[in-house]
């Protein structure tokens, strides 16, 4: 991945660095993009059964103030310049989590008006299969982002503006 | 039976040249009419035969099964006598145009417009016709039966195990 990091690994960046990681974990605040069923298993799971709010994550229905968006559903055609103008306008550092077979794939909707996966046009962070996801399973995509933010480098370097953020494949 | 049918009673005696089938299944009753009459049909029904409500306007590509490719269906409703009528129309493929029911009931506006999207049937005299789900830059008409289920910029399925 990239080498710009001018500050290097040692034990005040890297203590730095899962500072600002713990911190940014700890409060995702998704941009909800509800596209189809998904979005009931979503709403599902940010209300009080599941409770979202627990881990921090408080849905932002602004995208200059959310650092993550999920794609909650079928993605058409005729959709997809609003969802990328949407993750256009949210800040950096920003997560993608495709939400549901449509989403990651196209799923049943193999035609000519449906995108066939999100990640033709979004760099996706977290794939959660389902037709559509259980709350448990979305709740579970939302701790594998927690774990891949909780493994990036150099995110307090990136924040002061020396280098960039450096994120681990897994 | 169909014959009995207030609507066909009367449409029988008027436009007796215009009609081209009439039909009933399971209570439905169908007429089937020249394109060329179609508003005179369609305007008479409305005004002297209180179907004031237009239920739909939908369209069928009947390509390689029939000789005119096209049939265009209007579902038509009375609110005052509570009954149902199916208006069809055969359009040739070469001349895939018909006149607007705008003129007559205003709802057709953009049925009629989401059947020119997903058909591309012209409807001549039509206030607005421009595509209505798909984008405006689209290219063909994804509903006729020659047109690529997944695209036309994607290798078709084949099956599963092929």
């Amino acid at each position: 991945m990239g080498v710009d990091n001018p500050l290097g690994d040692n034990i005040i960046t890297t203590s730095l660095d899962a500072l600002v990681n713990w911190s940014r974990k700890s409060s995702i605040w998704p941009m909800t993009f509800g596209l189809a069923c998904c979005a009931i298993e979503m709403m599902a799971t940010g209300a009080s059964h599941n409770d979202l709010d627990r881990f921090g994550i408080i849905f932002r229905a602004s995208p200059r103030q959310s650092d993550c968006i999920i794609i909650a559903g079928t993605v058409t055609k005729k959709m997809l310049p609003v969802i990328k103008t949407v993750y256009e306008q949210m800040p950096e550092p920003k997560w993608v989590i495709a939400m549901g077979a449509c989403a990651c794939s196209g799923g049943v909707f193999d035609t000519y008006s449906v995108v066939q996966g999100i990640d033709e046009a979004l760099p996706v962070d977290v794939y959660i299969p389902g037709c559509p996801p259980r709350p448990e399973a979305l709740l579970f995509g939302l701790m594998k982002l927690q774990d891949k933010i909780m493994k990036e480098k150099n995110s307090f370097g990136s924040a002061i503006g020396l280098g960039n953020r450096i994120t681990s494949a897994a | 039976m169909a014959e009995n049918n207030r609507a066909v009673v009367r449409l029988k005696e008027k436009f007796a040249e215009s009609i081209l089938d009439v039909t009933e299944f399971r209570g439905e009753v169908t007429v089937t009419v020249k394109k060329d009459g179609i508003i005179p049909v369609l305007a008479f029904l409305k005004q002297s035969l209180q179907y004031n409500l237009l239920t739909d306007v939908t369209a069928v590509d009947y390509l390689g099964k029939k000789e005119d490719r096209y049939m265009l269906v209007y579902q038509l409703f009375s609110i005052d006598n509570k009954d149902r009528l199916r208006i069809k129309a055969p359009l040739a493929e070469s001349d895939g145009r018909i006149q607007s029911a705008t003129q007559v009931w205003r709802t057709a506006d953009w049925l009629e417009r989401e059947v020119y999207d997903l058909f591309g049937i012209i409807f001549e005299n039509h206030p607005d016709l421009r595509r209505i789900l798909m984008t405006p830059d689209w290219v063909g008409h994804p509903l006729r039966k020659d047109y690529p289920l997944q695209g036309p910029d994607r290798e078709p399925y084949k099956g599963r195990l092929s």
